[in-house]
């Protein structure tokens, strides 16, 4: 990941900014720019999730590539926020923790950083609710 | 016009390490450390976290307990020692993940442990002169000790967030008072990973003088006493130093006692008065009045009294509390512990 | 439209070949191919080959024109593409070549696909894979293509009851297939319990639930069906080439227990076949970890939904089961040259349909399936080929 594709994303990744589909109420996170159902009917509006959600799915990772392998290991997870979208997070908590279902809520975490003389990247994971 | 704080938030990581863990590791007697420190554990930040991710928890609890956003928020100003970058502000992440941005005043400050009072006056000066409505001051650290330096005992991270406001105040700031030299008591040279310190040097000529002329400065300036307040709040670095301050100013034991966060959390540096602050407002009740001094190394200390008014009651419950953040803590070994600090080179 | 043979088989051995550069491997699997249709060079009309990322394995792009220039085929200045769609390249490379010949656009076609892995660490090799997730809101997040695999594997479970044993039975299955196969990078047997006691890799998913990392190609040779007389006695017919897409990222699946293109694709290709799921004899799907064989032959609907499982465990998908599933020994034993599965999946079927598969031919297979997935299933291409 490169700066500026980084940056470019910021509002999304610091602050869940998706999107929603004002004409069939739907929302979008990771954001989109054509709903999938409108189409060029859609009339997509920028929107901040709440930041809660669930865990639908989940894993341990032991094994990672370079940017992560210092943080192993981690729980990745598949988490519906409850506007509906669905996202691929980390959990920050146990791996024992984390369960299917399980109540989640959104907080500001390092996600990496390119090296000790590169940039910092910061995001949103989530810890148990 | 009153002007005072609208509103705080505080965070401190979940982790802790205990005295003994750390004595086991250098062959120290534990007893011995927590009775000359009156320290028992600290907060250790996890992996992911650091002094901007802390700052932003911080300001975001901050935002919950009252009902500011971020775009209300026209200065931020983050104090810290342990900012993650050299050259590159904390203070616009802070903005980015409140969204405060674009308009709005911002910068980091360094001044050792006062640092987040630093920044509590300029948010002051600049509401009180109208330039902004509300200005956020932050106080964060991970603060580095090196290994086996008497600092790793206390060395510990978290931070607290202030909105300083005119309408909304919880707590009025009466007055504030700064007492400033140029002392070598402690340092971190750039590009250093840990600071270095005067050993007994900062104790009667760093914190002890500049506590006790800022404190006195302010009770004179004010025309106040000791007894005129309910509680008092000194930087505390162990939890020695703060209950003798207290006691040669004349103030009890009693009234410290709710502002002392030390003992289970450590010295968080910038966030250190801030958070004994915070945890006193986690209980005041209307009209009850508080003496803070801030103490930064090198070296200089900021003093204020608050008033805390009927707002109070609204927000105290909209947020964590001090105590709700120090309980059910998880304990880290020394090598875990060691790993979330950065001290094995990877 | 008119009909498509393939009438030339070519495959490296799979592996980690040290002593061979990309160029080495898929000039090997092509002139193999060509001297299988008893064909020379200069009849290639057009080339289609199958890779994946040869810009971060080998740092080598423009690699169509890489293939043609050295297969000696530049003196006909042949128009030669390079097709990606990540795992699925080599599915991908095959079905554009027979859309070319079946449009009558082109007559004879080399279809291939390569991918030379071992050139960086595994690390990097990871990160490369990494990119047929969601860079942006999977891989820059954490997730690795195993850990996507995982949260089905956890969500398949979870759901279905599916246990570590029966994921264990797919790997071991496919080894001892694998262990028949000549070309197969692991040609050794393991058993459940040393499935379920290698390295969590991203739990529930375990090293020897994973493909490996591997270097290979392969090719076939595509011509019209009326002329696959002149060059072989023994043609291969293609029935159907069919693909499906669906969102890259898994989080925005209707299903995380399925993948729904594969069925999409199944459909249509048993719907343009005019074929049966009980007409399949034999079949190579898309095993990059042990999770995606039960999906895939649940989703092809060879079993009911939930059903892989035990019948993995029953040996039903075992030569002389009930449909033998990844003779070849899938991409868990055979080995995973990203680019270059696909067409490997091809020339096994067009072994097994031609009666060549050696010790694990599986009796009187007529009509065969592949199954080739990219990424996590964003890309799905099924082929249907007959004797």
């Amino acid at each position: 990941m490169n700066v500026p594709r980084f940056c470019r994303e910021i509002p999304s990744r610091y602050n869940l900014i998706g999107t929603k589909c004002e004409n069939c109420d739907t929302y979008y996170f990771p954001p989109r720019r054509v709903c999938i159902t409108c189409r060029r009917k859609g009339v997509i509006r920028e929107y901040q999730f709440e930041g809660s959600g669930k865990v639908v799915t989940h894993t341990t990772i032991y094994s990672a590539p370079e940017n992560f392998s210092k943080m192993t290991p981690y729980v990745l997870a598949i988490v519906e926020l409850d506007e509906g979208p669905k996202l691929t997070a980390q959990i920050v908590c146990d791996p024992s923790e984390v369960k299917i279902g399980m109540r989640v809520k959104s907080v500001f975490r390092k996600l990496g950083e390119e090296g000790p003389d590169g940039v910092i990247y910061y995001g949103t994971k989530f810890i148990p609710a | 016009m009153s002007i005072g704080i609208t509103t705080y938030g505080v965070y401190i990581p979940r982790y802790r390490i205990r005295v003994e863990e750390i004595a086991r590791v250098w062959g120290d007697d534990p007893n011995d450390i927590k009775k000359g420190l009156g320290v028992f554990e600290k907060s250790v930040p996890d992996r992911d976290e650091d002094t901007a991710t802390i700052a932003v928890e911080a300001a975001r609890s901050a935002l919950q307990r009252s009902g500011l956003a971020g775009v209300d928020i026209g200065a931020i100003y983050v104090g810290s020692e342990s900012h993650p970058y050299a050259v590159k502000p904390t203070a616009t992440i802070v903005a980015e993940a409140i969204r405060a941005t674009p308009e709005l005043m911002a910068a980091d400050y360094e001044f050792a442990c006062k640092a987040g009072t630093a920044a509590l006056q300029t948010c002051l000066g600049l509401v009180a002169a109208d330039y902004i409505k509300y200005g956020m001051a932050i106080g964060a650290d991970t603060a580095q000790g090196a290994p086996a330096d008497a600092l790793e005992y206390t060395a510990a991270a978290g931070g607290a967030a202030y909105v300083v406001g005119k309408s909304h105040v919880i707590a009025e700031i009466e007055d504030t008072y700064s007492f400033t030299t140029d002392t070598f008591d402690f340092w971190r040279r750039q590009g250093q990973q840990y600071p270095k310190h005067g050993g007994r040097f900062t104790g009667e000529p760093g914190y002890f003088k500049h506590v006790l002329a800022g404190a006195r400065g302010l009770l004179h300036k004010t025309r106040s006493k000791p007894e005129d307040f309910d509680f008092a709040v000194f930087h505390q670095p162990n939890g020695k130093f703060p209950r003798k301050v207290a006691s040669t100013l004349g103030f009890s034991q009693q009234q410290v006692k709710q502002g002392l966060v030390v003992e289970k959390l450590g010295n968080a540096y910038s966030g250190s008065s801030l958070i004994g602050l915070a945890s006193v407002l986690d209980v005041a009740e209307p009209g009850s009045r508080i003496f803070m001094t801030s103490f930064g190394s090198g070296a200089g200390s900021d003093s204020f009294t608050f008033r805390v008014t009927e707002e109070i009651g609204k927000i105290q419950d909209k947020a964590p509390s001090v105590a709700e953040l120090l309980a059910a803590p998880i304990y880290l070994d020394y090598a875990i512990y060691a790993k979330h600090k950065n001290k094995i080179v990877l | 439209m008119r009909e498509v043979a393939i009438v030339g088989l070519g495959c490296t051995k799979f592996g980690e070949m040290w002593d061979k550069s990309f160029r080495d491997l898929f000039i090997e699997a092509g002139l193999m191919a060509l001297e299988d249709a008893g064909m020379s060079g200069a009849q290639v009309e057009a080339l289609y080959g199958g890779n994946m990322s040869s810009g971060i394995f080998i740092q080598q792009e423009h690699v169509g024109a890489l293939i043609a220039d050295y297969s000696g085929l530049i003196s006909n200045n042949v128009p030669s593409t390079r097709v990606e769609a990540a795992c699925a390249s080599g599915g991908l490379a095959l079905r554009s070549g027979i859309i070319a010949v079946a449009s009558e656009y082109h007559d004879i076609v080399i279809s291939a696909g390569i991918e030379k892995m071992t050139d960086i660490g595994a690390e990097k090799a990871m990160d490369a894979l990494a990119a047929a997730a969601d860079r942006e809101w999977e891989a820059a997040v954490g997730a690795t293509f195993p850990g996507l695999y995982a949260m089905m594997a956890r969500a398949h479970m979870h759901e279905f009851g599916t246990t570590r044993e029966q994921l264990a039975q797919v790997a071991v299955k496919n080894h001892y297939h694998g262990s028949m196969n000549p070309r197969a990078q692991f040609r050794n047997r393991i058993t459940i319990d040393s499935v379920i006691s290698s390295p969590l890799v991203a739990d529930p998913l375990r090293l020897f639930d994973c493909s490996p990392i591997t270097d290979g190609a392969a090719a076939v040779v595509l011509v019209p069906a009326e002329r696959a007389r002149e060059f072989t006695d023994t043609p291969i017919y293609v029935k159907a080439a069919s693909q499906a897409s669906d969102t890259i990222s898994l989080h925005d699946r209707r299903s995380l227990t399925s993948i729904d293109a594969t069925t999409v694709a199944a459909d249509r290709a048993f719907k343009t076949a005019r074929l049966e799921r009980s007409n399949i004899d034999v079949a190579e799907v898309h095993d990059c970890f042990t999770i995606a064989e039960i999906m895939a032959i649940e989703d092809l609907r060879f079993f009911e939904k939930g059903r892989g499982g035990p019948a993995t465990l029953a040996g039903d998908t075992a030569i002389g089961g009930k449909i033998p599933i990844n003779t070849s020994g899938g991409l868990k034993a055979c080995g995973h040259p990203v680019g270059a599965t696909g067409i490997k999946q091809a020339v096994e079927i067009a072994e097994q349909l031609r009666g060549d598969a050696g010790k694990r031919q599986v009796e009187g297979a007529e009509i065969g399936l592949t199954h080739n997935v990219g990424g996590t299933g964003g890309t799905v291409v099924v082929h249907i080929l007959a004797r």
